[in-house]
């Protein structure tokens, strides 16, 4: 295994509706030095496509395929691994919101975001078929587990990619900026990443790299203010918001070790308690 | 927090949001630049140096565009902002416009003379979008789209409204924080389409009032009661509530009889940015 994971996050603005201007936008961003001294380059949700689709979903969804729309960004996984946001259609055309993660040439993992926020200006579920599954999955770097912005709001999917061994947690989000009337520095929602972020990353003992995009669309300003969080819940990366930006960090397994020495929440967590009461609910009780 | 207050804002990141706003979506038509009412008063001010904070003096074009019984000191703010600011201004009396239409119907109040230079200013500055390649710049505050404190189709309508998420609070707070002439800021808010006319006087309560309570209703999702119990009068909670149901064909596009399998407003959704 890797000692170091050598992450970047692409803090982009996609072309909403023109998934092969962003295929080139991606190639474009594969070429920076940020990009190409890194082992993973992480790009945001949905960023094959843009976020507020609506009827365009049906009509920027491409099947998954290596040989098809793809082909060009599983070649470039060749020299390091990549993970792309795009809707997915399915072989029952159902529409995902999904995460591919590329490496050596193949696709190797998938995540279809589970939790579609369907309030306030949301309205993915909508939109989207949902995904049945948190599944933290083999690189050279360990295991990693993918988020897609709501699903990270949701306390039982990374206690689930921990308990599963991830390392590491990818969030990929396309997070609105809102609420300005406080006096702080930043706006209220990326505040609200951060603290979740470094709550989670120390809780559970885990890497966190968060890359939000950035760029208008309809009126909404996505935030940007991508981070990275380490095993105690400190920011390794702190991102500006609102610009379009590409950012390094390094996630060493040492101090995931570190971490985990220190605290051993992981070594004492009792999953089988967790089913028993979880069970419990379940039957009503 | 004092829930009786008006909301604050946080200047520095909206300065940050609605410059990228405004140098995307322009970029995104291919147009040159934005067109905008300046009437004097601090809402179209401030979406004027909004815009010139975003994209340069050179970009904007401020019309003027008084009619006989508008007040001369509204004038005069409206060119003390534009010479702070740098911009290309131009003044088209709307007084003849207005006059040959309503030149024997001496029976209509002054509201449908109101809402009617209302339009006709809508409708020069559309024109003069199409002879600019510009984007007119909407300069209806938050407060004004949820009470319906604007003419539809006149002050209302726009391309693009880089302050339609503001509360008037919010509206002086950005307007001193870009140093924006004192007068404009202070003075109190008048549409100015009678002699005399005041906006708190026509709407019967207070900008600071009306924000406060749309802030809790609005934006934190209070109930009635909840506002009231947060120091505001029942009666006035129920009589902004009030103003904002009335009022909500003002913010939406016409509804359309539903016939086919897709129809545009209900099930033919598109995004505004579509494919730019």
């Amino acid at each position: 295994m890797e000692s170091v994971l050598k992450v970047a996050l692409v803090q982009m603005a996609p072309s909403l509706g023109l998934p092969e201007r962003n295929l080139e936008s991606h190639l474009t961003w594969l070429e920076t030095p940020e990009a190409r001294e890194a082992d993973l380059v992480v790009f945001p949700e949905l960023s094959l496509t843009g976020y507020l689709l609506q009827d365009l979903v049906a009509e920027v969804a491409r099947p998954l395929e290596e040989k098809g729309f793809l082909a060009p960004l599983v070649e470039a996984s060749r020299h390091r691994d990549i993970l792309v946001g795009l809707v997915e259609e399915s072989s029952q055309f159902l529409f995902h919101n999904s995460a591919v993660y590329l490496s050596r040439g193949r696709i190797h993992h998938v995540h279809r975001k589970v939790y579609l926020p369907t309030y306030g200006m949301f309205d993915e579920g909508r939109y989207f078929a949902a995904g049945r599954e948190f599944r933290a999955f083999d690189t050279r770097f360990g295991k990693i587990g993918v988020l897609i912005c709501e699903d990270a709001w949701h306390l039982s999917s990374s206690y689930l990619l921990v308990l599963q061994g991830a390392h590491t947690l990818l969030v990929m989000s396309g997070s609105p900026g809102r609420g300005l009337a406080t006096e702080s520095v930043e706006a209220t929602s990326v505040q609200t990443w951060e603290r979740v972020g470094q709550t989670l990353s120390q809780f559970l003992t885990v890497h966190w790299a968060y890359v939000n995009r950035v760029g208008y669309e309809d009126g909404l300003a996505f935030a940007g203010g991508s981070y990275v969080a380490d095993p105690f819940g400190d920011l390794l990366l702190d991102g500006a918001e609102n610009v379009e930006a590409i950012y390094r960090a390094d996630l060493p397994l040492a101090s995931l070790r570190r971490a985990r020495t220190l605290t051993p929440l992981l070594r004492d967590e009792k999953p089988e308690l967790v089913r028993r009461h979880l069970d419990d609910v379940l039957r009503g009780r | 927090m004092d829930l009786t207050r008006p909301p604050k804002l946080n200047p520095a990141i909206a300065l940050a949001m609605i410059d990228r706003f405004l140098q995307e979506e322009l970029a995104k038509t291919g147009l040159s630049g934005f067109v905008l009412g300046l009437s004097g008063g601090v809402d179209s001010a401030l979406a004027c140096a909004l815009a010139v904070h975003a994209l340069g003096p050179g970009k904007v074009l401020a019309v003027k565009m008084p009619f006989r019984t508008s007040s001369p000191a509204s004038e005069a703010d409206a060119d003390a902002v534009i010479s702070q600011l740098g911009v290309r201004s131009e003044r088209v009396d709307i007084t003849p416009m207005v006059e040959a239409y309503f030149q024997g119907l001496p029976e209509a109040p002054p509201l449908r003379w109101g809402n009617f230079m209302a339009r006709v200013r809508m409708a020069v500055l559309f024109d003069r979008s199409a002879r600019g390649r510009a984007l007119v710049l909407g300069t209806s505050n938050k407060t004004e789209l949820l009470l319906g404190y604007g003419t539809w189709y006149g002050d209302t309508a726009s391309s693009l409204n880089p302050i339609g998420d503001l509360y008037k609070a919010q509206v002086w707070q950005l307007a001193r924080h870009l140093g924006l002439p004192e007068q404009v800021v202070t003075k109190a808010p008048s549409a100015d389409l009678w002699p005399d006319q005041t906006d708190e006087g026509e709407l019967g309560i207070t900008y600071a009032e009306a924000d406060a309570i749309l802030y809790l209703l609005v934006d934190g999702r209070y109930t009635v009661e909840e506002v009231a119990a947060a120091g505001h009068p029942l009666t006035r909670v129920e009589k902004v509530l009030a103003m904002v149901e009335g009022s909500q064909y003002k913010r939406r596009l016409p509804i359309i009889a539903k016939l086919s399998q897709r129809t545009v407003g209900i099930d033919f959704r598109y995004p505004r940015d579509w494919g730019r």
